[in-house]
């Protein structure tokens, strides 16, 4: 964290003693001298805003340089895929982008501003986040799990029951809603855990793997929401590593490898044979569907088809 | 991850293709069938404890009728009745009466100590008694009683016990847990471990201690109220009703914490700052129960389940329910082993041992069953 306020003009200093009135409530709400007002929801992004923004970012976790000078950007309207192998570092930057992890060089921005100058409260309004796996200690039912979701917004529960329905029926559970979310199968659980995510309502969505337990037709459905979200002016960031769902549906894919990006940019500049060859280490081809045209990305499988043949 | 009893059929495709996100043509919510349950079990428990309380009264080696019992507390409370006879007035409010209240306090803080740390350690398994916090708290005050330590007049024990019960949570806390969760096997081996050595240090000051001093922490750890006074009800009283006060605002965040403490943090809880709340709030409960009425078990196991079992595991209800719940099994418990071997008196901590050892013994079995905790 300790170059975390570097380049940025409006961060708060790091003695907040000296510093103004406003400076002085939050970092006296930062010591919990006072008990922190009702943070107020931010206002509407316009397209394009960026609402996460990671920068020069370095992150350690136990001993291990996981991220190594990693630089995206989440905007307001866009879909982003971070897509690569397995031990690339795209669940360490999600977290990262979620404000849940600390950066050991380089800054994470939320906003505008440096992650660790939020509260909790005032990131929940923020930022939604779905992990990679959804876990509960204790058998709620679905649509109470689903509710939980609207805990930022306790204040004004006005809008509750239409953000609830809404994110149920965007993500097919309502037929559930009343049943133990113990008692679902996986891929139902990974919806519930989403549609809770939808609740939140937070202008920038983190998904970590949301297809991972779903069908076909339950892949389509969840990537369909995220473009629809990123339509209404929110700012999406999944992890994927069906490249053909990252192809057809993300306005921008950035490929890690290793801890670094290896190339961002809109789909069809990224995804090509050579790179994703080199990235993943197994030989890939990419051609056009034949009557959509859109990339089709297939590891190439003729040698081990003559193999087993022979 | 948890294993699935029954993979549940896959939701009927609807007809409408990718419905909207936003809040336009919203489907009906279904609502809990049991949402009223909540209200019931406490209109039922209230109900009980009205019941009970004059009952217990009542009952006993000097029996007092029920309506007597009545006419006493209105007469005390300044609406009509009559004063009883001097000997039953002295039994009703010097001996039976002190009891109850104190069986109220104790019933009450087990019940909620157990459904808190049911709630921070995300295991329907975590008890004060089971994980060895209660026995935290019970060294400090043996060590009380037997080192004769008086700086805080009556309130040296309860003091003392908070301090040592808290060390313990602490303990427990810092060793048991990993990613948010505790798994049953490290949390039950947590509190093996902890009973052994918070037992050893109970032995070195009951060794250390004179022969009166023995004898009344041997009565003390089976664990009964039979020494109720009103100072005792006192010394109780600020532990025990702060932690009880404090519990209820915090149900909301201890539903969250059910998601795992990243998800819990993203929907804005302070989640390091309600684990230190929470811990300290669990050791004054325990601290105010252990503190005179010894090692009193399961209360705060069996009650805050079987609430769950029937309400669901909402802690907006749970706390307050176990509370109230606590309360009334305790009450009913002590007058159990105050009249079934009449005149002799069971020890209340035997008692609800061995109704509540089997209970555990089969939602361990049940948990197993189910793996990883789930209720």
């Amino acid at each position: 964290m300790r170059s975390d306020g570097s380049g940025t003009g409006g961060t708060p200093p790091k003695t907040p003693r000296t510093a103004g009135g406003p400076r002085l409530a939050r970092a006296a709400r930062g010591l919990r001298l006072v008990s922190a007002a009702r943070p107020a929801p931010p206002p509407a992004p316009a397209p394009g805003d960026v609402l996460a923004e990671a920068a020069g970012l370095h992150v350690r976790l136990g001993g291990r340089e996981v991220l190594r000078g990693v630089d995206v950007t989440a905007r307001a309207g866009e879909v982003l895929a971070l897509v690569g192998p397995n031990g690339a570092g795209k669940s360490t930057l999600l977290a990262a982008l979620a404000a849940d992890l600390r950066a050991a060089e380089g800054v994470v921005r939320l906003h505008g501003r440096p992650a660790r100058y939020w509260s909790a409260a005032e990131l929940a309004l923020r930022r939604a986040v779905l992990p990679q796996s959804a876990a509960l200690s204790f058998p709620f039912t679905v649509e109470e799990v689903v509710r939980m979701g609207r805990a930022p917004w306790a204040h004004s529960p006005r809008d509750d029951d239409a953000a609830v329905g809404a994110a149920m029926a965007a993500t097919e559970v309502t037929a559930f809603a009343a049943r133990s979310f113990a008692a679902l199968s996986g891929g139902e659980r990974a919806r519930v855990a989403l549609a809770r995510v939808l609740a939140q309502r937070a202008p920038l969505l983190l998904l970590d793997e949301p297809t991972a337990a779903l069908d076909l037709r339950h892949q389509e459905l969840v990537l369909r929401v995220c473009r629809e979200r990123a339509h209404a002016g929110d700012a999406v960031v999944v992890v994927l590593h069906d490249l053909g769902l990252a192809a057809a549906y993300a306005h921008r894919v950035a490929i890690l490898c290793a801890g670094r990006v290896a190339a961002h940019g809109r789909p069809a500049e990224v995804f090509t044979d050579g790179l994703l060859t080199e990235v993943y280490r197994q030989p890939v081809e990419v051609f056009p569907h034949p009557r959509t045209g859109a990339a089709l990305i297939t590891p190439k499988r003729d040698e081990t088809a003559s193999l087993t043949s022979a | 991850m948890t294993a699935v009893d029954r993979p549940a059929p896959e939701a009927p495709a609807g007809p409408s293709p990718g419905p909207a996100v936003d809040g336009t043509g919203t489907p009906p919510v279904r609502e809990r069938a049991a949402r009223g349950t909540p209200w019931l079990l406490t209109a039922g428990l209230l109900a009980a404890l009205l019941v009970l309380v004059p009952v217990a009264a009542g009952l006993g080696a000097y029996p007092i009728p029920t309506g007597d019992v009545l006419a006493s507390v209105a007469h005390r409370a300044g609406l009509g009745g009559t004063a009883l006879d001097r000997v039953p007035e002295s039994v009703l409010w010097d001996v039976r009466f002190p009891r109850i209240v104190l069986a109220l306090l104790i019933g009450g803080s087990l019940g909620c100590a157990g459904a808190l740390m049911q709630g921070v350690f995300g295991n329907p398994l975590a008890e004060p008694g089971v994980i060895g916090v209660s026995s935290g708290a019970a060294v400090g005050a043996v060590a009380a009683i037997a080192l004769g330590l008086d700086f805080l007049g009556t309130f040296t024990v309860p003091a003392v016990a908070f301090v040592t019960g808290l060390a313990t949570v602490l303990v427990v806390h810092a060793t048991s847990r990993s990613g948010g969760r505790t798994e049953v096997v490290t949390l039950i081996l947590t509190g093996i471990a902890l009973n052994a050595f918070t037992g050893a240090l109970t032995g070195l000051f009951l060794f250390f201690a004179d022969s009166a001093a023995v004898s009344q922490i041997a009565f003390w750890q089976l664990g009964s109220l039979a020494q109720a006074t009103w100072p005792k009800v006192l010394a109780v009283l600020p532990c025990a009703a702060a932690g009880l006060a404090l519990a209820p605002l915090y149900a909301r965040r201890l539903d969250l914490l059910s998601l795992g403490e990243r998800p819990a943090r993203h929907l804005g809880v302070d989640v390091e700052r309600l684990r230190l709340v929470l811990v300290l709030v669990i050791a004054l409960l325990t601290a105010a129960a252990v503190s005179v009425s010894g090692i009193i078990g399961f209360v705060g196991l069996v009650v805050p389940h079987l609430l769950r079992m029937a309400a669901g595991p909402g802690h907006r209800f749970l706390i307050p329910g176990s509370a109230l719940g606590g309360a009334a099994v305790l009450l009913a418990a002590d007058l159990a082993a105050r009249t079934l071997a009449q005149p002799a008196e069971l020890p209340l901590g035997v008692l609800t041992a061995l109704l509540g050892s089997p209970f555990f013994l089969w939602l361990l079995r049940r948990t197993r069953r189910r793996q990883g905790g789930w209720a």
